[in-house]
C-alpha cells in the first residue's frame, strides 16, 4: 500500500485531477443541454416537446460505453470515409461529448419533472397580470422548480462523476486507466484498486456535502 | 335596458369551446357594459368557469367571438399579454407566487413590464393591501397566511396592474366558510367603486346582493340571464328553478 502511495500516488493524484477536469466539462454542457431539452419539453409546441423526447429516449436508451465508441470511433470514421470531412476527436473531445449526452438527457428529464411539479396555477397567475410565457417561467416557475430539483440534479452529478470511469475504454488518461497501468506495473490490484475507490468516495462525499449546504441556502426561509 | 348607452366593455357572440370531443360552451352570447357586475352561477360541469377563463385567453377556443374594449382578443394581432394587462383575475386558489413575499407578489408585474418604477409600484402595493385590509403582512409569504387572506392579497394583486374589468374564478370556493366574508366583503367595495366584474361563485346571497345580472348557466349554454329579483325570485326555466331549489 505505502509503495502504491510513494511510487505512484502523484499519478493517480493527477489522474484524478483528469477524472474531475471531464466530468466538469461533462456537466457544464450537460447543464446547458439539459435546461434547452428541458425546458423544449414543456414549451406548449407538439413539435418541440417530441424533439426533446426523442433526444432524452435514444440517449437514454444507449449505453454509455456504446455512445463512447460511436463518438470516439464512429464519427470520425464516417466524417472521414463516407462525408470526406477530416474530423479527429480527442478522448478528451469526444468524452466531454459523451457525459453532456449522457447526463444532459437525464438533466432534461430531471428539469422537465421539476418545472411540472410547479402547480399550473402559477403560470396561469403569472400570465394573467400580463407577463410572457419566459418572463413567468424566469421568475416564477424555475425559481421554484429549483428547489424541488436540486437533490435529483446533485445525485445526476455524482453519477456522472463516477461515469467518467467508462472513458477509460477510449484511452482518456482518467483515474481509472491509470490505475490498470499502475497494477499492470506492481500487480497489486487489492492494494491500487482499494486507493482509487477511496480517491472516489473522498471526492464524491466532499461534493455531496457542499451539495447539501447549497440545498440548505436555496431553501433558507421559503417554507411552503 | 338603461345600460345601453354605457360603453360595452366585453362582447361575447357565439362562444364555443371543446375538450377534445367535449363540447363544454356551445354557443354562448352577452355583452358586459362598463360597471356592471355579473355573476354566473350554475351546477359545475356547466362550463361557467371555462367560460369565465375563455375571456383573458387562458383558455383558447374553437368558435365565436370575443371583444375586450373593442380588441377582438383572438386576432393573432392582438397583443394578449398588453390586454391581460387590463383584465385582472383572482383564482379559486389564490395562486399566490410561493417564491416571494406578498410585497413581492403584488411588484412583481407592474415592475417587470415596465409599468411604473419599483417605488412607485411598492406604494400602489401598500396602498391597494390597504384596501383588502392587510398592510401588516407585507412581508409575509404566502405559506404564512389564512385561506381568506391570500385571496385578498391576490385581488390586490391583480389591482395592481391597475385593471379596467375584473374576473373572479369562485374566489371562496377554496375557503374555509369564516373567512368567506372577509374576502366578499373586499368584492363589494371593488363593486362599489364601479369595477367591471364577471363573478363565477356559488354564494347565492352575494348574487342577490352586488350583481347587477346574473347569468344562470347549464350545459354549456346560458339557460337563463336577468336581475337577480328575475333569478332568484322569478325564475322562468325548469332547470334554473331546479338547480335553485338544490341550493337555496
Amino acid at each position: 500500500m505505502a509503495r502504491i502511495i510513494s511510487g505512484y500516488g502523484s499519478l493517480l493524484l493527477a489522474a484524478m485531477g483528469q477524472t474531475l477536469l471531464l466530468a466538469l466539462l461533462g456537466l457544464v454542457f450537460a447543464s446547458v443541454l439539459g435546461m434547452f431539452f428541458g425546458l423544449l419539453s414543456v414549451v406548449r409546441n407538439k413539435a418541440c416537446n417530441v424533439i426533446a423526447q426523442i433526444f432524452v429516449d435514444v440517449i437514454r436508451g444507449v449505453p454509455l460505453l456504446v455512445l463512447a465508441y460511436f463518438i470516439f470511433f464512429g464519427v470520425p470514421y464516417a466524417a472521414n470515409n463516407i462525408l470526406h470531412i477530416p474530423v479527429t476527436l480527442s478522448a478528451l473531445q469526444a468524452g466531454t461529448i459523451c457525459l453532456a449526452l449522457n447526463c444532459g438527457a437525464y438533466m432534461a428529464e430531471i428539469i422537465r419533472a421539476g418545472i411540472q411539479s410547479v402547480d399550473v396555477g402559477q403560470m396561469e397567475a403569472a400570465r394573467s397580470l400580463g407577463l410572457p410565457w419566459w418572463r413567468a417561467m424566469q421568475r416564477v416557475i424555475l425559481p421554484q422548480a429549483i428547489r424541488t430539483m436540486i437533490p435529483s440534479i446533485i445525485n445526476q452529478f455524482i453519477i456522472t462523476l463516477k461515469d467518467t470511469s467508462i472513458l477509460s475504454a477510449i484511452g482518456f488518461p482518467e483515474l481509472v486507466n491509470t490505475a490498470k497501468n499502475v497494477v499492470a506495473n506492481t500487480f497489486m490490484s487489492f492494494q491500487t484498486w482499494g486507493i482509487v475507490a477511496v480517491m472516489y468516495l473522498i471526492v464524491i462525499t466532499i461534493l455531496s456535502r457542499v451539495a447539501k449546504i447549497v440545498e440548505r441556502r436555496l431553501s433558507r426561509g421559503r417554507e411552503r | 335596458m338603461a345600460e345601453r348607452d354605457k360603453r360595452c366593455k366585453i362582447r361575447i357572440t357565439n362562444l364555443r369551446k371543446n375538450f377534445g370531443e367535449l363540447e363544454v360552451l356551445k354557443g354562448i352570447s352577452t355583452e358586459v357594459t362598463e360597471g356592471e357586475v355579473v355573476v354566473i352561477i350554475g351546477p359545475s360541469g356547466s362550463g361557467k368557469s371555462t367560460f369565465l377563463r375563455c375571456i383573458n385567453r387562458l383558455e383558447t377556443f374553437e368558435g365565436g367571438q370575443i371583444v375586450v374594449d373593442g380588441v377582438d382578443i383572438a386576432d393573432h394581432r392582438t397583443d394578449i399579454n398588453q390586454l391581460r394587462e387590463r383584465v385582472g383575475m383572482v383564482f379559486q386558489h389564490f395562486n399566490l407566487f410561493a417564491n416571494m413575499n406578498v410585497l413581492r407578489n403584488l411588484t412583481l408585474a407592474p415592475v417587470d413590464l415596465k409599468k411604473t418604477t419599483v417605488s412607485e409600484a411598492q406604494d400602489r402595493a401598500l396602498q391597494m393591501l390597504r384596501k383588502v385590509g392587510l398592510e401588516d403582512k407585507i412581508l409575509s409569504y404566502p405559506a404564512q397566511l389564512s385561506g381568506g387572506q391570500k385571496q385578498r392579497v391576490a385581488i390586490a394583486r391583480a389591482l395592481c396592474m391597475n385593471p379596467d374589468i375584473m374576473l373572479f374564478d369562485e374566489p371562496t370556493s377554496a375557503l374555509d366558510p369564516e373567512m368567506v366574508g372577509e374576502v366578499l366583503q373586499v368584492m363589494k367595495q371593488l363593486a362599489a367603486d364601479g369595477m367591471t366584474m364577471m363573478i363565477v361563485t356559488h354564494e347565492i346571497g352575494f348574487a342577490r346582493e352586488v350583481a347587477d345580472r346574473v347569468l344562470f348557466m347549464d350545459d354549456g349554454r346560458i339557460v337563463e340571464e336577468g336581475t337577480p329579483e328575475e333569478i332568484f325570485t322569478r325564475p322562468k326555466e325548469p332547470r334554473t328553478i331546479d338547480f335553485l331549489n338544490k341550493v337555496l
